[in-house]
């Protein structure tokens, strides 16, 4: 089983101050600490626990710059065998479908049974390169997997749903899965896996070398454009009572009673 | 010079952040700081991932890397919790050092890979109740009879004995050597060798989660192949072990250090005062500019005698150098913490206190700030 993992090298933005850059389109990145992909984290346990079972390969991809090394070699120190970063000063500022384009021209002369990867990206949260690459590879696909049961070139996938219910659907091989956070439990870095990690090679490739034109990839290869990006301003949504506690309480009779509440 | 960790040192500085920040929760830190309990289960978790075999040898289910790779994750496992990072940095103490370096090929065999892959715990036992800093002379003799000694004496604070399953011991094997440390050996004596007790010390200051306790022996027979090394030569190879574990303490005082400033220093940016976050007052962000500046410092001493270490060229006069001023910025910088938290920080919910109570032990173990003191001006006044 050939597993191919698409990965993400994103910032860590939970619980960071996110400042808008002087372009207006993209976040300020000084000083945010820079990671894998929550959800692709889950994608290649997933991929390495079904190596573990079946055998095979793992092999994670990324489209990035250099710093996105460390998350390639953090993929490699928990199992993955191989690792590619795509990369190229014009993929900058392409969209999910331009990235989709970049990772299938990749892909496609690579063996491959099975490709996972998150079902969203921390950062941007679009969920379109799954699907995209799918549909340009020209292969099945189920997003939102939470659990995969691999069967003699089919997979019974459980798909999370709204309102707490799942479908289960089976998907013919060779296919891309999108996967959902808590699908397992990601294993940590051990450092008997960095050791590993550090003498796996990372191949880079650039456009030249995929067989994609200038117009593929960036703005012009994408349908999307970023406008703008802002901090939504703040509404004032809480009103101070004052007065002594007859006067307050007269005033939110009176407020619930003009809306119909009381 | 060069004084940038490369990749897969930061590799590694990532792998055990990421460790210690998911397993060392407040909750357990807080629950076995009371109940002053060993972390069995994180250590075992730990050490299943390489991160308490660091320096020993792949070829003995260790990780082969060296002492700085070393200090790199015992300084994350102190920043995330001062008594949980000591407890677990502590684990397989300077069992497998003396053996590397002394131990036969059946010793080095059978002791170092369990306690490498953290199957098994180790205690150094040398401090004695009356001998602590000086350890020229030691009560506890071992007196040969036939093909085995008889080993016979009380150890005192000793790291791990409660909980270890085998000990190192330095014992007075010839009595009338003159000076005396020229007749000390060292013994692997097993858990559960009849006459060998352990007694936890209970209530002590801080690093509570590392145990500590009280090893009385009595006839305690330990066959001709216990002896590490050779005869009378243990005074010396004690002396070496700690030339090494001292750069690690120094480590977990650099790394204790660390996680108190980061906490004062998040809690000075949202705590407000005078309707400004009390950052804003010079009084209390000189405060922390100082403390990040002696961490700094501590930390480049650190690493130049761990990097010395590493480069076959020890030098205890560094070595002594870090782990004083290491131990002293860390009581210093956890001091300021509780202060920048204020009437907050006295309490124990909010953690500084107990950076504060486990860092005075780094000025403590494995050689006093005085006996440091003393190998550096011994040194100097020989080299200038």
């Amino acid at each position: 089983m050939d597993i191919i993992v698409c990965v993400k090298h994103v910032p860590e933005t939970a619980e960071a101050e996110i400042k808008i850059d002087a372009t207006g389109k993209a976040i300020e990145k000084t000083g945010l600490v820079f990671d894998i992909n929550e959800w692709d984290d889950y994608a290649l346990e997933e991929a390495v626990r079904i190596k573990e079972k079946f055998g095979g390969t793992v092999t994670a991809i990324t489209v990035g710059p250099e710093d996105a090394d460390s998350t390639l070699r953090k993929c490699l120190a928990r199992g993955a065998d191989k690792a590619i970063r795509l990369t190229d000063t014009r993929f900058e500022d392409s969209d999910g479908y331009a990235i989709a384009k970049i990772l299938q021209s990749t892909i496609k002369s690579l063996p491959f049974d099975l490709i996972l990867t998150g079902a969203l990206a921390g950062d941007d949260g679009y969920t379109m390169v799954g699907p995209i690459l799918a549909e340009l590879l020209g292969i099945s696909h189920a997003t939102m997997v939470k659990k995969i049961e691999l069967d003699d070139g089919v997979a019974k996938v459980n798909r999370e749903l709204e309102g707490g219910l799942e479908e289960m659907v089976e998907v013919k091989m060779p296919m891309v899965l999108t996967v959902q956070t808590g699908i397992n439990e990601p294993r940590y870095v051990s450092i008997m896996g960095i050791r590993k990690a550090m003498q796996k090679e990372i191949k880079v490739l650039g456009l030249a070398d995929i067989g994609l034109s200038e117009n593929d990839v960036g703005e012009a290869g994408s349908w999307i454009k970023i406008e703008k990006m802002f901090v939504p301003s703040v509404e004032k949504q809480a009103e101070f009572l004052k007065g002594t506690p007859e006067e307050v309480s007269a005033k939110i009779a009176e407020i619930l009673r003009a809306r119909g509440l009381i | 010079m060069h004084f940038e960790l490369n990749e897969e040192q930061k590799e590694i500085k990532r792998a055990i952040k990421e460790f210690c920040e998911k397993e060392f929760t407040p909750e357990l830190a807080l629950e076995l700081d009371e109940k002053e309990e060993f972390p069995m289960e994180l250590y075992k978790k730990a050490a299943k991932l390489g991160f308490t075999s660091m320096r020993i040898p792949q070829e003995y289910d260790g990780q082969g890397y060296g002492l700085l790779e070393d200090c790199i994750v015992v300084e994350e496992m102190c920043r995330v919790d001062p008594g949980l990072g000591a407890a677990v940095s502590l684990g397989n103490l300077m069992i497998p050092d003396v053996l590397l370096k002394h131990g036969n090929e059946e010793q080095k065999k059978k002791y170092i890979p369990p306690l490498a892959r953290g199957d098994t715990i180790s205690a150094a036992a040398f401090s004695e109740p009356e001998h602590g800093s000086d350890i020229t002379r030691m009560d506890t003799t071992a007196v040969k009879s036939g093909n085995e000694w008889v080993i016979n004496g009380s150890k005192e604070f000793i790291t791990n004995a409660p909980v270890a399953d085998i000990f190192i011991v330095l014992c007075q094997t010839d009595p009338n050597a003159t000076p005396s440390h020229r007749g000390q050996s060292i013994f692997l004596v097993e858990k559960g060798t009849p006459g060998l007790e352990a007694t936890k010390l209970k209530r002590k200051m801080g690093i509570k989660p590392c145990i500590t306790g009280s090893l009385a022996l009595s006839d305690v027979k330990a066959p001709e192949t216990s002896l590490v090394g050779e005869l009378n030569k243990g005074f010396y190879y004690a002396l070496e072990l700690f030339d090494e574990t001292r750069i690690a303490v120094a480590a977990q005082a650099v790394g204790m250090s660390q996680g108190a400033f980061e906490r004062a220093f998040q809690y000075a940016k949202t705590r407000k005062q005078f309707g400004a976050p009390i950052i804003k007052f010079q009084g209390i962000s000189f405060k922390l500019a100082d403390m990040a500046i002696k961490i700094e410092a501590a930390r480049m001493l650190t690493y130049k005698a761990a990097w010395l270490f590493d480069q076959g060229r020890l030098d205890p006069m560094a070595t002594s150098m870090a782990k004083a001023f290491a131990g002293r910025v860390a009581m210093e910088v956890t001091d300021e913490a509780i202060q920048i938290y204020g009437g907050y920080g006295y309490l124990a919910d909010y953690h500084v206190e107990r950076f504060h109570r486990c860092a005075k032990i780094t000025e403590i173990y494995e050689g006093t700030t005085e006996m440091q003191k003393l190998t550096i001006i011994n040194r100097l006044m020989k080299t200038m």
